[in-house]
């Protein structure tokens, strides 16, 4: 009894080393798995892989699209889609803060240009500079300058960008404004908003839909407030507190706000943005404040009735964001990622993933006479209006700050207190050490 | 008892070495690691150097602590909001598996159909019950309500929809209420504030996680009705006692130990509650359904606040180990005593 129990003790200490030993040496053995599938393909490719939170529609193809126009030129490459699903990234960041602190980085990673970038991921040292990608691809020729310097720090760029969003955009339903006898340029100032918003509910139509499911979303209806009431100059200048957080001009941005919380949806908090735009289709509500990703969710849906304005005050400002890809200090195949951003950067790259994604280039030559009517105006505006930072998807903000902002949401949409809300607003820009 | 070190021993020894390394380095190493970490200025990204396993933060002794229990509102919501959900949801299906565990323990047709059917819901998981409650109470507009609520409606109960999770409000004891005005005159007023409040949403998630519980307890309270032997009852009954009283007397002091054992399991499922918020509601209307977990994720994953997220951790273990130790102390000695 005694001499099984030695024998199996031993059998397991045995065992353990075993599988100590299989342990470091089998990771790099797993991306060449498939291969038994595929007995054409050769024998080892070289695994290049992107990490990104698009896994539906458009700006899946469109992904979808660049990686086959890589693969087609790199035969002995192949570029793996690590995708994380989730509204504007939220999981897939989580999933990807692990990877980078634990010193396991992909390839490249999906990125909002800005301060989630810079301050994330450049300021401390984990992302690879990417000035021989830009004179190699001219790049720095390619892209507009304003874009360029979001994208640099300190002289130096740390991402390609793929597309740009316009984060203030009101959509409405046509024929439920028409049936009220509304036009785009009546909600043009708060005062418009809110005349044609008694007007609607009057007609027992919600005026404006929320989802806000996700606190992002009340931010982001927010950001727009912000810049409406303050102009682009001084929103900009929120940003690195030359605008004074607890000045007269927020506190009017958060009345603005607070007027316009009076006119949605009742059932706000249980929906997701495109549950929202859901209730503009249907024209239940007529109208919500989206980022010009609804343009996309509209196409998907088949819904030809909507159209566009500008919020209340937002004549002129374009409120910008954009997703890019970085390369990330210790990837495994820095040489191929580089050429796969100059993929990401190429005209070509650009026309056929923002068809599909539903956005504008970030180069400044795209041939835009295949875009959508929505997208064209977009591309004429991004060159004369003024360009502002989105807060709600990483450009005008750090991570910690948004964060801040997002927290105070869900009690200022329900309780109104504002004076509250900017002491707290305060307190965020505080926190967040941009003001010195 | 003088200890020798001899081949059994070393046997035994070797054999429990492996886990034991394993669970000293995975469990209590890691929980050391978030101890320390909390303890550092760690709120924002920061580069780990090589061969560290933190990165170079300065030490802020409990400063990440007395910030959650002083200015931070949304974690002070976060432990009103689990204390209510741990009352209600341990209440709710005690009183509930109970129930059914009586029921089916009257030896009734079909037993094993009803006790599966009830136990079912334990097999799902938390997610996927936080996805299709989500669908089921999401409320609608009072035009044209949804899910639960239409169901209402077709019922002809219109007056019983609710806003279920979507309710901003907490109930709580009106300052004005004569309750209110004797707790303000002993010093209590802080009590008369939403902040010591029912958070109506709250209610829903309960609900949720009680339909998914509740067949567990009754699981857990028929093993123990099975285990109270028939002579006892007989006697009980010899001795004049009704079936009521059989119950109240004899079977109900008998169950004690389950009672316990499910207020330990379900307590610490209630404490670290976070997939079902995260499917169901997510901080939900000023923070009603906001859990501290959640806000743990939040701030650490989006706002990069590992320290104070860290300090969280550590709250929520204490709070679960408050919970789980004395009963181990407790199984421990009965154990020994045997």
């Amino acid at each position: 009894m005694k001499k099984n129990l030695l024998v199996l003790t031993g059998l397991l200490i045995v065992l353990t080393m075993i599988l100590s030993a299989c342990a470091a040496p089998a990771a790099p053995e797993e991306p060449a798995a498939p291969a038994p599938e595929e007995p054409a393909a050769p024998a080892m490719k070289t695994p290049v892989e992107v990490f990104s939170w698009w896994t539906t529609g458009g700006e899946a193809n469109g992904l979808q699209k660049l990686i086959d126009q890589f693969n087609a030129a790199h035969p002995d490459a192949e570029v793996i889609n690590a995708a994380v699903a989730g509204g504007a990234g939220s999981n897939a960041k989580a999933v990807l803060k692990t990877r980078m602190l634990g010193g396991d980085p992909p390839d490249s990673f999906q990125v909002h240009m800005g301060h989630e970038l810079v301050d994330t991921w450049v300021k401390t040292d984990y992302m690879e500079p990417l000035d021989d990608v830009y004179s190699t691809y001219g790049f720095n020729d390619a892209f507009a300058p304003g874009v360029l310097a979001i994208v640099s720090y300190e002289g130096k760029p740390y991402s390609v960008p793929v597309n740009i969003h316009r984060a203030n955009v009101l959509w409405f339903n046509k024929a439920v404004f028409e049936a009220n006898g509304l036009t785009a340029e009546d909600v043009s100032t708060f005062e418009g908003f809110k005349a044609a918003a008694e007007k609607l509910n009057a007609a027992g139509i919600t005026p404006l839909a929320l989802g806000d499911n996700g606190p992002w979303a009340a931010t982001h209806l927010f950001e727009t407030v912000l810049a409406g009431t303050l102009g682009a100059e001084k929103y900009i200048g929120l940003w690195d507190c030359t605008t004074d957080w607890n000045g007269p001009e927020v506190k009017q941005a958060l009345e603005n706000f607070k007027m316009m919380l009076g006119y949605i949806n009742e059932d706000h908090t249980a929906l997701s943005w495109d549950q929202a735009n859901q209730q503009v289709i249907d024209g239940k509500a007529a109208m919500t404040i989206m980022g010009d990703w609804a343009n996309g969710d509209y196409i998907a849906k088949n819904f030809e009735g909507y159209g566009w304005a500008s919020p209340p005050g937002n004549t002129g400002i374009f409120d910008a964001l954009s997703d890019s890809f970085g390369l990330p200090k210790n990837s495994k195949n820095p040489a191929l990622m580089k050429e796969f951003l100059g993929v990401l950067g190429s005209k070509q790259g650009q026309e056929d993933f923002n068809i599909l994604k539903g956005s504008i280039c970030a180069r400044t030559d795209c041939d835009y006479s295949k875009f959508n009517a929505y997208l064209q105006g977009s591309a004429e505006a991004w060159k004369t209006d003024t360009i502002v930072p989105s807060l709600a998807h990483g450009a005008a903000a750090s991570e910690g700050w948004l964060t801040s902002i997002n927290d105070l949401m869900p009690t200022f949409v329900t309780g109104g207190d504002v004076a509250a809300a900017q002491a707290a607003l305060v307190q965020a820009a505080a926190d967040s050490g941009a003001c010195k | 008892m003088h200890w020798r070190l001899n081949r059994d021993r070393l046997t035994a020894i070797l054999v429990i070495l492996p886990s034991v390394i394993a669970i000293l380095v995975f469990v209590y190493g890691f929980i050391g690691w978030t101890g320390w970490a909390s303890t550092l200025n760690w709120n924002d990204m920061m580069p780990i150097p090589k061969g560290a396993i933190l990165p170079k933060a300065d030490f802020i002794q409990l400063d990440n602590y007395i910030r959650l229990f002083t200015v931070d509102q949304r974690f002070q919501i976060d432990l009103r909001n689990t204390i209510v959900f741990t009352v209600f949801f341990i209440g709710s299906c005690l009183f509930l598996g109970l129930g059914l565990a009586v029921l089916l323990d009257q030896k009734i047709r079909n037993e094993g159909f009803f006790r599966s059917i009830y136990l079912f819901p334990m097999a799902v998981s938390f997610i996927v019950t936080g996805v299709v409650w989500r669908w089921l109470l999401n409320p609608g507009s009072a035009d044209s309500p949804v899910g639960v609520n239409q169901l209402l409606v077709n019922l002809g109960l219109p007056f019983l929809q609710s806003k279920w999770y979507t309710n901003p409000q907490a109930l709580f004891i009106l300052p004005d209420s004569p309750v209110g005005q004797f707790l303000h005159q002993v010093g209590l007023s802080a009590v008369t504030t939403p902040n010591f409040g029912i958070s109506v949403a709250m209610l829903s998630v309960v609900l949720a996680a009680v339909w998914q519980m509740s067949g567990y307890t009754m699981a857990l309270y028929l093993a123990g009705l099975r285990g109270v032997p028939d002579e006892l009852r007989e006697a009980a009954r010899v001795d004049g006692a009704n079936e009521v009283q059989i119950y109240q007397q004899v079977i109900m002091p008998l169950l004690r130990p389950i009672t316990l054992s499910a207020v330990i399991i379900l307590g610490h499922i209630s404490l670290k509650i976070f997939d079902l918020i995260s499917a169901m509601t997510g901080p939900g209307p000023a923070f009603a359904t906001d859990v501290p977990a959640y806000y743990m994720f939040d701030t650490v994953f989006r706002g990069n606040h590992f320290a104070r997220g860290a300090a969280i951790a550590i709250i929520l273990l204490v709070s679960v180990a408050v919970l789980v130790v004395p009963y181990l102390v407790n199984a421990i000695r009965t154990e020994v005593h045997r």
